[in-house]
């Protein structure tokens, strides 16, 4: 017996699928910038790309404000245990309908291996991706503030693609790991409706 | 759409009428007009018998520009460049076009703004050998037929000339300066007659029925001095505006920033260019293509073919497309059109290959006769575009020098009387005073000129994706990171890679599960 409990609320919904577009349209226009194909050439490629990152910052300011108001910042602490469960499961269990070895909640929404992979995204990915990428955007005043003794152009551009790199390997894993539900649809859908089918009888962990 | 010749010219009329209306209205009075007529002074009410003649009545009044033209560039044809101390100047350098005006100074002298310069004994301090007529003349109809030592032809009206004189024009600068090299539009890629009623989209300051500048607007004189050079070019500017030069200032002010100033991309979407600016000289993207009016720049000359006559026993001459292909007294050239520039770093530094020196080949297999200065770490160079011409001309393999023909002229030893190099040479390098060994052979030697003329409207520059991308138009700058061009092939290899097995990760980690699946429910 399961019931339908709202996991996703509207702004969280709202976050995630307008992040989710700027993400696609920046790393398209990244790697065209990077030289990787050509597609809108090269400067509408950089008008794109700078239009979406800042409006992804906007996006970001209201995402923090609402993480640290709802307290929902704690859905990303991160925990060891039960992580051996989860790879175990996704290496073995899955394949044999094993039971899944976390409990989705409202209080927690993120199973344990996910925990790690976003606190992963949150604290090496994004910092890299933000720091360089506010580099890159400031190049031009690197000089009045001083910053091009330390700074050279191509370290920057590198560490803002490796960490692009990653953040496409995560993107892959990600839009797989979503059809690993209780159906092929059921994560999607639940990020659409906000609403998650659960187990009420499930034991909290 | 092309306009024809006749719509530019009334286009231009219109303008400059309109223009002259609107200055009227705003100020009362009106800036094109003189405040001397010159068909009503008494000096100039004679039939003048020749060029020095004209002078003696300009200098009645006109007291020291003669003097003051006696200390510039245009009358010495000598230039000391104060970084490295060579003499230059075209009476001192050669090229590898018509190579050297020295031992042929009767028939190139036709460029001096002087009369009688037709060999070493010529006074250069005579303030009646000055032409005032070559750069002030506004009729069109003054010439100076080369082999006159500067004097002009005997048709030129000179009563009419002279009453008619003027600020000089595009045309009066034009008449030698387009023609470089022997030919219009032969030398410089960026200076041809085109340049005389130019449309907008040629050059965007000179444009005829627009701003409609002339020279002079940019190359601005102090005392007849006219700023500007390509022996000292400032390849980089740290200064912001100063259009006004004046007196006693020493430096050079015909470049962008005199009136552009630092930061010239105003709107906010085109503000990253002003940090391009510090790598990049303005004409690297303001001038898209060289030669773009419609006339062939000469790209290469090959003296070594020389001396072929036809039939009748003068020389062969060849055009293609009414380009002059092959001349039997100067050899094989060709020739390019609405063409990209060649980019290097440039920081200003120019040294010549000077007459007493061993020629060097460099790594491509030609001597530079011209070696521009600059590297991307140096912090005072930029890139620029250039015109390299690339030639073959005579030069003395024992001495290892290249050398001076004695070209023109009727007389035995001149090259295009006898075709003989030998004799041609002896004669040319006794002129100039230095050893020759009799041995003639032919060397591949190659010049560099800095572009700087028939910038483009904006919306014409160079885009961005014409240097960013892997076969732009820097490929071969190196020492900056381009984004597009320089991308870590490390990176992208394992970047790739590891997104591939990723991606085939999750496709076979699926299939798994829908085997199983099906399985289970088998």
């Amino acid at each position: 017996m399961t019931v339908r409990v709202m996991i996703f609320k509207r702004f969280e919904r709202f976050w995630h699928w307008s992040q989710a577009l700027l993400i696609l349209v920046l790393l398209i226009s990244g790697f065209e910038i990077h030289g990787s194909y050509d597609l809108l050439g090269f400067e509408d490629a950089v008008t794109t790309h700078r239009t979406a990152a800042w409006s992804l910052v906007t996006l970001w300011i209201f995402a923090i404000f609402w993480h640290f108001t709802t307290g929902e910042w704690k859905q990303y602490i991160p925990t060891l245990k039960k992580v051996d469960a989860m790879v175990r499961y996704y290496l073995l269990g899955i394949f044999i309908r094993a039971p899944h070895p976390f409990r989705q909640t409202m209080l927690k929404k993120h199973n344990p291996l996910q925990r790690l992979a976003y606190l992963f995204l949150w604290v090496v990915i994004s910092p890299m991706i933000w720091l360089t990428g506010w580099a890159y955007l400031f190049y031009a005043k690197w000089d009045d503030w001083g910053l091009d003794q330390y700074l050279a152009l191509e370290q920057v551009a590198f560490f803002h693609a490796l960490a692009a790199f990653m953040m496409l390997v995560f993107l892959i894993a990600h839009l797989y790991l979503i059809t690993t539900g209780r159906t092929v649809m059921a994560h999607m859908k639940a990020m659409i409706t906000g609403r998650e089918e659960i187990d009420p009888d499930a034991e909290e962990e | 759409m092309k306009l024809s010749y006749i719509q530019r010219i009334a286009g231009a009329v219109l303008g400059y009428c309109s223009l002259l209306l609107l200055m009227a209205a705003f100020s009362g009075t009106s800036y094109a007009v003189s405040t001397a007529d010159h068909t009503r002074f008494k000096e100039l009410q004679q039939d003048f018998k020749s060029g020095p003649e004209v002078t003696r009545a300009c200098i009645k009044c006109h007291t020291e520009a003669a003097k003051q033209i006696h200390k510039t560039n245009h009358w010495t044809w000598e230039f000391l460049n104060p970084d490295n101390k060579q003499r230059l100047g075209k009476r001192n350098i050669l090229n590898n076009f018509c190579i050297t005006p020295q031992s042929n100074f009767a028939y190139c002298t036709a460029c001096h703004i002087g009369y009688g310069w037709k060999d070493e004994t010529f006074d250069f301090t005579s303030e009646e050998s000055v032409d005032c007529l070559v750069c002030h003349d506004s009729t069109g109809t003054y010439s100076k037929p080369p082999g006159k030592a500067g004097h002009p032809k005997d048709t030129v009206d000179l009563k009419h000339v002279a009453q008619q004189v003027d600020k000089t024009s595009r045309d009066t600068c034009g008449a030698c300066h387009f023609f470089g090299g022997g030919g219009n539009g032969v030398k410089h890629g960026d200076m041809d007659d085109s340049l005389a009623v130019p449309e907008r989209e040629l050059d965007v300051h000179m444009d005829a029925v627009g701003e409609d500048f002339t020279c002079a607007t940019c190359h601005r004189h102090v005392e007849h001095d006219v700023a500007g050079s390509r022996y000292t070019p400032e390849a980089a500017h740290s200064e912001d505006y100063h259009i006004h030069r004046k007196q006693f200032e020493e430096e050079n002010n015909a470049h962008c920033r005199a009136c552009h100033g630092n930061k010239p991309h105003k709107k906010v979407d085109k503000s990253r260019l002003n940090n391009h600016a510090k790598k990049i000289a303005c004409q690297t993207c303001h001038i898209p293509r060289i030669a773009r009016g419609g006339v062939a720049t000469r790209v290469t000359w090959d003296w070594s073919t020389a001396g072929k006559l036809d039939e009748s026993g003068n020389p062969l001459q060849q055009r293609v497309d009414g380009n002059l292909v092959y001349h039997g007294k100067r050899g094989t050239f060709t020739y390019a059109a609405n063409v990209e520039p060649e980019y290097i770093w440039f920081n200003g530094e120019v040294r010549y290959l000077l007459l007493n020196e061993k020629a060097v080949v460099n790594e491509d297999g030609y001597v530079p006769i011209n070696d521009f200065g600059g590297s991307p770490d140096d912090g005072k160079s930029r890139i620029w575009p250039v015109k390299v011409f690339r030639g073959v001309q005579p030069y003395d393999p024992v001495m290892g020098t290249l050398v001076v023909p004695h070209t023109t002229g009727l007389n035995e030893d001149a090259y295009w009387k006898n075709f003989d190099w030998e004799k041609a040479i002896t004669a040319g390098m006794l002129s100039a005073g230095q050893p020759f060994s009799g041995k003639v052979d032919f060397i591949k030697t190659q010049m560099s000129w800095p572009i700087n003329h028939m910038v483009a409207p904006a919306e014409d520059a160079v885009g961005c994706d014409e240097c960013h991308s892997k076969n732009g138009r820097l490929k071969d700058i190196e020492g900056i990171y381009i984004p597009s061009r320089d991308a870590s092939v490390r990176l992208d290899t394992a970047g790739w890679f590891i997104t591939l097995l990723t991606l085939v990760g999750v496709l076979m980690h699926g299939f798994g599960r829908i085997v199983s699946n099906l399985w289970s429910k088998r």
